[in-house]
């Protein structure tokens, strides 16, 4: 069974470490923050200006003046901070913040993101992960596998606009765990049940497999 | 002390022409200043440049503005949530300058510090280097890009005083005190307009020599774009 998006979030809370600074993207990365283990100490950044995010506000108590960068409502934790857009880009740009886990329209063998236009279709914007995709040390792309024609999004060479070039390291999507490496993606664990030839015939990139490839554990 | 206090949001605006170029704080509807972009509609200022991380809602915020086409280019790092905004980007009756979200407060930053321009990483090897010098530092490649000059800044605070200091307000805070002091002038509203020497110098977020004009803003309506709750147990 390829994953739902909720266990591809709950296979990446798996690489969030004690320590961690981490910001998150819209859509599956923020679910990640439901799966991380309760036993370490991890603070979540959202790049609109908050160090420290918490839950959802419950009904009620929601503030106009406390939003993530997704503009949902949140609310802090003790401990947290708030800052400018600026200072913001500093603690990113300046790798402060230790992982960044963000979706994906395509990333290339090459480790090259599209996540941001559809020429003449989409035009939403970059926000900030051109600025997140460029400085991070550690980056880590939440995204389907193929798309919902079932062509393959983990390529040779990305076919939209390029968010940032080179910078993906490793790509969790519902058929399995990817490294970028060698200008390939180099399959680390599969999905249960996910046989490695439905994980070649759904890839267009370079595939690396070495060895048995052991199944997703939870 | 020097007094910034105007009377009124008219007042705020004296000086505002068309084909200016305006800069507003706010994050999506989060700290963007409501009664200043309210009097714009009402001037009717046409033919404007607006810099703004986002570019409102259908109706609200710079949603106002664009719906009464008095936009010619929008500068922003996200537009996603207004179908009139891309309606009329499509259809090319509006020129939009698509940029990271942190050059973005960067080329703020640098024009209220008097830093010409900065290199960057974010953009390399995407359209958005198109045009643009770059240079190699420590083995990584950047982009040289440059401050903002922009003729207003619109900015809003929770609190301020007469002598322009500011106190911002959680995630409301975002690209207001990038934009305080990077534009010819700098216009601040404030929901609460307190007496000078009530304000905690400790606690101040911007000193008041970034601002010419302060007054206190009327009837925030502090939209909530995606409200978002958990259930009580």
């Amino acid at each position: 069974m390829a994953l739902s998006k909720e266990q591809i979030a709950q296979r990446i809370a798996k690489e969030v470490k004690d320590g961690y600074y981490v910001n998150l993207g819209i859509g599956i990365p923020t679910l990640v923050a439901n799966f991380v283990q309760n036993d370490i100490e991890v603070d979540f950044q959202s790049e609109n200006g908050v160090l420290g995010m918490g839950p959802f506000p419950f009904e009620g108590e929601e503030d106009p003046d406390l939003i993530n960068a997704g503009k949902q409502t949140i609310t802090t934790l003790p401990g947290a901070s708030f800052f400018d857009s600026a200072m913001s880009f500093s603690m990113i740009r300046g790798q402060h913040v230790n992982l960044t886990i963000l979706g994906a329209m395509e990333v290339s063998q090459n480790g090259d993101i599209a996540n941001w236009k559809i020429p003449g279709k989409m035009v939403k914007g970059m926000g900030g992960a051109m600025d997140l995709v460029a400085s991070a040390e550690n980056i880590i792309v939440a995204m389907m596998h193929t798309n919902r024609a079932g062509e393959s999004k983990l390529l040779k060479n990305c076919s939209l606009p390029l968010t940032g070039v080179n910078c993906v390291k490793k790509i969790v999507s519902n058929l399995g765990v990817f490294e970028v490496i060698n200008n390939s993606f180099k399959l680390i664990e599969r999905a249960p049940g996910v046989s490695v030839e439905e994980i070649k015939t759904a890839t267009e990139g370079n595939l690396i497999v070495e060895g048995d490839i052991p199944e997703i554990k939870f | 002390m020097i007094n910034k206090t105007v009377s009124n949001v008219q007042e705020a605006c004296q000086g505002i022409k068309d084909n200016m170029t305006f800069m507003f704080g706010g994050f999506g509807l989060s700290g963007i200043p409501e009664n200043l972009i309210a009097e714009l509609v009402r001037l009717n200022v046409k033919d404007v440049t607006c810099i703004s991380n986002n570019a409102g809602v259908d109706g609200f915020g710079l949603g106002q503005l664009l719906q009464k086409r008095q936009i010619q280019k929008m500068i922003s790092s996200y537009v996603g949530e207004n179908a009139e905004f891309e309606r009329q980007m499509l259809s090319g009756d509006l020129d939009v300058e698509l940029i990271p979200q942190g050059t973005l407060a960067q080329r703020c930053q640098a024009a209220q510090s008097g830093i010409p321009a900065f290199y960057t990483p974010a953009g390399y090897g995407t359209e958005v280097a198109e045009g643009k010098e770059s240079r190699e530092f420590n083995g990584k490649m950047h982009l040289l890009e440059k401050a903002f000059n922009a003729d207003f800044s619109f900015v809003k605070a929770w609190k301020g005083d007469p002598a322009g200091n500011l106190v911002f307000k959680g995630s409301a805070r975002n690209f207001n005190p990038n934009m305080c002091g990077a534009a010819k002038i700098t216009v601040a509203e404030v929901e609460e307009l307190v007496p000078v020497g009530t304000l905690d110098p400790n606690h101040i977020h911007i000193p008041g020599i970034f601002i010419q004009r302060i007054f206190q803003g009327e009837n925030y309506e502090k939209r909530i774009e995606q409200l978002t709750v958990r259930k009580q147990n």
